[in-house]
């Protein structure tokens, strides 16, 4: 089970959050803080696993990231997730971004951080691993911009 | 043009959108909150409005705040308005912030299940794409228990992005709502063999997260999964199966031995380093499980170990950490495999990337032995001083304690090293464990009896020293030790030197800067020591050192006195006291010392931190039994006696016990001592120290002139070390004797052949320096072995450890919303009826193949396992499985009784269920089967069942046995339908053609036959005209033989065996449908409780209850029909009144009955 995702900047201001358990506001600002200071303490070039998450879920739970450029992108998994699988996972995302919003930076995760989320819904629901393919997950992300789109059209036209 | 005065108009429309938003705080970083406060007061104003545009652009807002830590939960119940816009584009901004803000304390949820179901059932799929998504994040007990049935419909949609969605979210609906498991599984087996992947990779996750957890409910799908792992190229799905297997072997270990080849073929063949990476884990756990009794795998262990070490070697560091990760799981069962890597792991000390390092430290903890303890730790050492950062370092210290403590110093062979090497740690700055420094120094002292002349040296020079360790205050962490230096000094002080010089150290006006406990203890070691000083004066005839002593307390327990701690002041004004009371004796010339002595007399032994626990409770204690009566509230009067008594009362009880415990701890301390006694090297528990060495000797021990002084006074100064050389040396030394003494034997028997070479040394050929005595810990006598007070009584997945062998019963249907009462009927029970049979038939051929292939490999594996290829015939009931126990009892009577003992169990088991539990004598074997006709060749007997699932079929079980000594072929079934039952042909058959029994018979053998007819009216018993035709072969000719038969379909083979419960069968009498009819049954001669078992089992009856010599049943026809009975007994009479709401179907059941009992 994947327990939360999170991205992050160098700063350590959150860019997306989703939790797959509940947790209040505060306790989630606390996780992240906590996780932003575990992870941007690591050097690049070591291992992209992390032990002892004190927040979520105990020892049994594993941090898994992956530093690009500008942003952290944090998996927190339990033991039935493959630690590879995920990183691949997390590969996966960042190039679905990537074919999505053409050459996705971090503005495009700070003013469209709903589209980031429903990019995720597609791969990764309820804390298990939905879709793994990249261009199924984009097919469905585009059937929902389509859908979205001929909606706004229909509204537009009505408003006229 | 038009575009842009359209683009004006929306941004007219909506406010303030999520970038203007985020633009917004982005240019307010000063004042942050008070500009997002604003923004909130807007949203609340845009909520307001009536327009869903407008609603949904803030919700979208809301959820960015709560991404930043606002609190949005008081929008609740616009996001439900939000997720109920019929607009895709609005719903789905409303499920997102739902997701991210309701959990099951959110109360409105309440109000989105119809919501919910609508759109599940939506045409458009992602509309239900976006609902399951967005369950799946707050799905809560009642959403779980009223949508269980509509996600399980979406599970079979023509959909797969539906179907995967809905297979997924299955998990978090059984977690919230267990009782959906077992009616949802058979879906759920189903889609593992979805033709869509991603459908059938979301069933492998799902059904992995539940086997995780509760893995022997899941092993009879083993068979499916190897299937599958054998099959599927998904590397996504082939890592959650081999994980799978990973949890599954440890219960099935002949499970790991099949998978043993397939896994190194991948290892062999993959490129994927996940999939790699995990079939080795997943060797390394059948490995674990095959590890006792099993011949060698040694060449799979050597692979393993070898595709780690390349893991360890690569340069990227994510492998190296997961090969050390793996390693540590080989080390736990073939440390010796591990060991000779030990080189590559110590450079893994010194990578850079701590994760690493903590992994090998781990890996170090398995590896160290006798020989080698000494060498890591001093690595280990010079990595402390290297280290930089706390936390690495305080993971140091601990790793270098578990190591040395580890299997009780089973790896120490000089325990003075040992302490040398804690005083060494005391030197870290800023330590958060000198606690642990100190318990082990305790540890030590106490139960190494040996070696308490050294550390009670090295103790005091501790406490000598002590402002070193206090100076600082960041270095408070340590100064636990000083609790532990001084209660050794205290307690061990016949072993101290001067002290006098001790105590004085522990005197000192510092001291009461240190934690109140460990003044404390400081206190009162104080005294301990005194009492030595004045042993050891005693005597002597000039009385001034002793009255010295008394006054330099009196001098300086007033500081303690006056302690803010209650501990240390109590103790102090306490011993105060004492000392001016003796210091006047003194001054009388009185010989005190033995007095003050007899104060601190007595040892401690050590004792198990869960003595306590697993003390047993006597025979006849109940703990929850009042011993008086509790006062009853409302007798106000008698209450003062009461209290009276009941304070009497405990006094004699305490008196009592007390006295009992002391001499049964006197016997218990004599009984230790004397086996220690005959026991001297006696060591818990460490299999290589078994044989008993020729003690060296005092004066073989190294005596070592240690200026203990040194080393504390200058710190930096390591002198472990010194103790590595010495070893070094006396392990030399011990070599070249025995050397010798070899070399002598070798000459004695030289003729007898070639000696081992005594090259490596090995384990056992170390002695250890010292005669070492370490006490075991005290366990009460006769302690519970039970260790699992670990479990964690509020885990979830503790309500999934469910058997999903078993058959559904009606009560399990999942709950259906009431307006749609066609949906009844559960369609996962629908399909898994008629999924079974060809599933299990296509299993039963693979299996046969794979049997071939078990035996051909292992011939003393014939017998296979239960779960993997169960032992049936042919075609098999899946209630049997489970049977299977009670079948092996029987296994004289033949397989022709196989079928039965379905209902005779469950009429058993439901006899008991409610009514008494007696001595009851075991029941005589039945049978349900009759015969149906016989010739000279052949003989067919027959069951009737009723089918679960659908109304209108029975099943037929036949069992064709072969009397001949020829061979039958070509059986083909055949039967005249009536109006009302007809037997089901297979699509494009005539309505006379006849069925072919789907196996021959060798001579002798018999097989069973299964067919299925659809009847329309049960409620009369009818007769079915047929003929079986086949061919007799024998080796000269071959005849064409047939047999023609009539098929009785009594009433009682449409009852089904439905267990029901007091209450509703309370209700279900009372509610007045049902007609009543009796029946009267004379000089029936048996015990009560075997005529309910007949009742039960050949007309397919459950017992609800039972009182005495009555007892209530009931039965359900496979059309609804309710049968309830009541049996009542006296003098060989039984009358039975039966009710039931189809009355000629009572009638004709209660005919049968009659028959039953008329024929016996």
């Amino acid at each position: 089970m994947i327990k939360a995702i999170l991205i992050f900047n160098n700063h350590g201001k959150p860019r997306l959050s989703k939790f797959y358990e509940h947790y209040t506001e505060d306790t989630e600002q606390q996780i992240i803080r906590e996780t932003f200071h575990l992870v941007s303490k690591r050097d690049e070039n070591i291992c992209n696993f992390l032990e002892g998450g004190l927040l979520i879920g105990g020892s049994e739970n594993k941090l898994i990231y992956r530093h690009y450029a500008t942003l952290y992108f944090v998996f927190c998994v339990d033991s039935s997730e493959s630690e590879l699988g995920i990183l691949d996972l997390i590969q996966v995302f960042v190039e679905t971004l990537d074919k999505c919003f053409e050459n996705v930076c971090e503005l495009d995760l700070i003013f469209h951080m709903d589209k980031v989320h429903n990019i995720l819904a597609e791969m990764v629901m309820g804390g298990m691993v939905l879709e793994t393919n990249m261009s199924e997950i984009i097919t469905q992300a585009e059937a929902h911009n389509k859908m979205e789109k001929s909606e706004v059209r229909a509204a537009l036209l009505r408003s006229d | 043009m038009a575009l842009k005065i359209v683009k004006g108009s929306i941004d007219r429309m909506f406010d303030k959108n999520l970038q203007d938003l985020v633009r917004g705080i982005r240019n307010h970083k000063e004042d942050e909150a008070k500009y997002i406060s604003t923004c909130i007061d807007e949203i609340k104003q845009e909520l307001k409005q009536d327009n869903i545009a407008v609603k949904a652009n803030a919700v979208c807002k809301l959820t960015y705040l709560q991404m930043l830590g606002y609190d949005v939960s008081w929008a609740a119940f616009n996001i439900v308005e939000v997720m109920s816009s019929s607009k895709f584009t609005y719903k789905r901004i409303g499920y997102l912030a739902a997701s991210q803000c309701f959990h099951e304390g959110t109360d409105v949820i309440m109000l989105t299940t119809n919501q919910i179901r609508k759109d599940l059932s939506s045409p458009n799929q992602y509309d239900t794409g976006v609902a399951l998504t967005g369950l799946s994040c707050f799905v809560t007990p009642d959403l779980a228990r009223d949508l269980a049935n509509d996600i399980m419909t979406l599970m079979s949609h023509t959909k797969p992005y539906i179907r995967k969605k809905a297979v997924l979210i299955m998990y978090k609906v059984f977690l919230k709502y267990p009782e959906s498991l077992r009616p949802a599984f058979p879906r759920l087996k189903e889609k593992l063999e979805d033709p869509d992947p991603g459908v059938q990779s979301a069933a492998v996750n799902v059904i992995c997260e539940l086997a995780r957890r509760n893995p022997k409910n899941y092993l009879s799908l083993a068979p499916l999964f190897f299937k599958l792992m054998t099959s599927s190229t998904n590397n996504w799905v082939l890592i959650k199966i081999i994980k799978l297997f990973g949890a599954l072997t440890p219960l099935e270990p002949r499970l790991g031995k099949k998978l043993i080849e397939p896994l190194t073929n991948l290892i062999h063949s993959t490129s994927a380093m996940s999939l790699l990476y995990e079939c080795v884990n997943t060797v390394i756990a059948v490995l674990i499980s095959l590890s006792s009794g099993m011949p060698n795998h040694s060449a799979s262990i050597q692979l393993c170990v070898q595709k780690l070490r390349i893991l360890i070697e690569d340069s990227d560091q994510n492998l190296k950490y997961l090969g050390l990760l793996a390693m540590s799981k080989i080390l736990k069962t073939h440390p010796k495999s591990v060991q000779s890597h030990k080189d590559l792991i110590l450079q893994c000390l010194d990578d850079k990337d701590e994760s690493i390092r903590l992994r090998a430290l781990d890996l170090l903890y398995g590896m160290v032995s006798k020989k080698n303890l000494m060498e890591i730790v001093k690595k280990l050492m010079l990595h402390v001083d290297k280290a930089e950062g706390t936390t690495y370092r305080d993971e140091l210290l601990t790793k270098i304690i578990d190591i040395c403590s580890q299997s009780n110093y089973q790896y120490i062979t000089n325990f003075e090293w040992y302490i040398s090497i804690l005083v060494e740690l005391t030197r870290l700055e800023g330590t958060r464990h000198g606690h642990l420094i100190a318990s082990q120094m305790l540890d030590v002292a106490i139960r190494v009896k040996a070696i308490r002349g050294f550390a009670v040296a090295q103790m005091a020079t501790l406490l000598d020293n002590a402002h070193l360790l206090t100076g600082n205050t960041q270095r408070n962490g340590i100064c636990e030790v000083l609790y532990a230096a001084a209660w050794i000094c205290g307690e061990f002080s016949e072993h101290l030197e001067d002290p006098m010089q001790t105590l004085e150290a522990m005197l000192r006006p510092k001291v009461a800067t240190l934690p109140g406990h460990i003044q404390a203890v400081y206190v009162q070691n104080a005294a301990k020591l005194f009492a030595t000083v004045l042993q050891k004066h005693e005597g002597e005839t000039d009385s001034q050192a002793a009255q010295e002593t008394s006054q330099l307390l009196i001098d300086r327990l007033p500081l303690f006195v006056q302690s803010a701690n209650l501990e240390v002041q109590e103790r102090a004004s306490c011993i105060l006291q004492l000392v001016k009371y003796i210091q006047k004796l003194q001054q009388k010339n009185v010989e005190v010392a033995e007095e003050v002595t007899a104060l601190f007399a007595g040892e401690l032994n050590p004792v198990a931190p869960k003595a306590q626990k697993k003390v047993p409770i006597p025979e006849g204690l109940d703990l929850d039994a009042w011993i008086n009566e509790p006062p009853s509230e409302s007798e106000s009067e008698d209450e003062k006696p009461k209290v009276v008594f009941a304070k009497e009362e405990p006094k004699h009880y305490r008196s009592r016990h007390t006295e009992v415990d002391e001499k049964e701890l006197a016997r218990r301390r004599e009984v230790r001592k004397q086996e220690q006694a005959n026991n001297p090297f006696y060591i818990k528990a460490s299999p290589s120290s078994q044989k008993v060495y020729d003690a060296p000797g005092v004066e073989h021990i190294p005596v070592v002139q240690i200026d203990l002084s040194v080393p504390l006074k200058v710190p930096g100064m390591p002198m472990s070390d010194q103790y590595l050389k010495l070893e070094e040396e006396r392990r030399q030394k011990e070599k070249a004797e025995r050397k010798k003494k070899e070399k002598k034997k070798k000459r004695e028997k030289r003729g007898k052949g070639r000696k081992a070479d005594s090259g490596p040394e090995s384990e056992e050929d170390i002695t250890p320096a010292h005669q070492v005595d370490i006490v075991t810990e005290e366990m009460p006598e006769n302690a519970l072995p039970s260790d699992d007070d670990d479990k964690d009584p509020n885990d979830p997945h503790k309500a999934l450890d469910i058997d999903l062998d078993k058959p559904l019963a009606d009560s399990e249907k999942l709950p259906v919303r009431t307006h749609r009462p066609e949906v009844l009927k559960s369609p996962a029970e629908d399909r898994d009826s008629k999924s079974v049979p060809q599933e299990t038939k296509k299993k039963s051929s693979k299996e046969k193949k794979e049997k071939k292939k078990d035996k051909e490999k292992d011939r003393k594996q014939i017998k296979p396992t239960v779960h993997w290829f169960p032992v049936q015939k042919s075609s098999k009931h899946k209630k049997k499985k489970q049977k299977k126990e009670k079948e092996e009892k029987e296994k004289k009577k033949k397989k022709r009784h196989h079928h039965h003992h379905h209902h005779g169990d469950a009429g058993g088991e439901d006899s008991v269920q409610n009514g008494t539990v007696e001595e009851e004598e075991p029941l005589p074997p039945m049978s349900n089967y009759s015969l149906l006709a016989e010739n000279s060749y052949i003989k067919m007997v027959y069951d009737i069942q009723g089918n679960h699932q659908d109304e209108s079929k029975v099943v037929v079980s036949v069992i064709f046995e072969n009397k001949s000594d020829s061979f039958l072929k070509s059986m083909e079934f055949n039967v005249l339908d009536s109006l009302n039952s007809k037997l089901q042909r297979p699509e494009g058959a005539g309505p006379h053609d006849g069925l072919t029994v789907p196996f021959q018979l060798p001579p002798g053998v018999s097989n069973e036959a299964r067919f299925v007819f659809s009847v329309q009216s049960i409620v009369m018993p009818q007769k079915l005209k047929g003929t079986l035709t086949f061919i007799v072969k024998s080796d000269e000719s071959s005849t064409h033989e047939k047999l023609d038969f009539k098929l009785h379909f009594t009433c009682t083979s449409y009852l089904i065996t439905t267990p029901c419960y007091s209450d509703a069968y309370a209700k279900l009498l009372e509610s007045g449908d049902l007609k009543g009819s009796s029946l009267r049954l004379e000089g029936i001669n048996m015990p009560f409780h075997h005529l309910l078992a007949r009742i039960c089992f050949h007309h397919h009856f459950s017992v609800v209850e039972r009182i005495d010599s009555c007892a209530s049943m009931y039965s359900r026809s496979i059309q609804g029909h309710h049968v309830c009975l009541l049996v009542k007994t006296s003098d060989q009479t039984v009358s039975i009144d039966a009710k039931c709401d189809e009355p000629s179907l009572l009638g004709n059941v209660l005919d049968e009955i009659k028959q039953t009992f008329s024929k016996c």
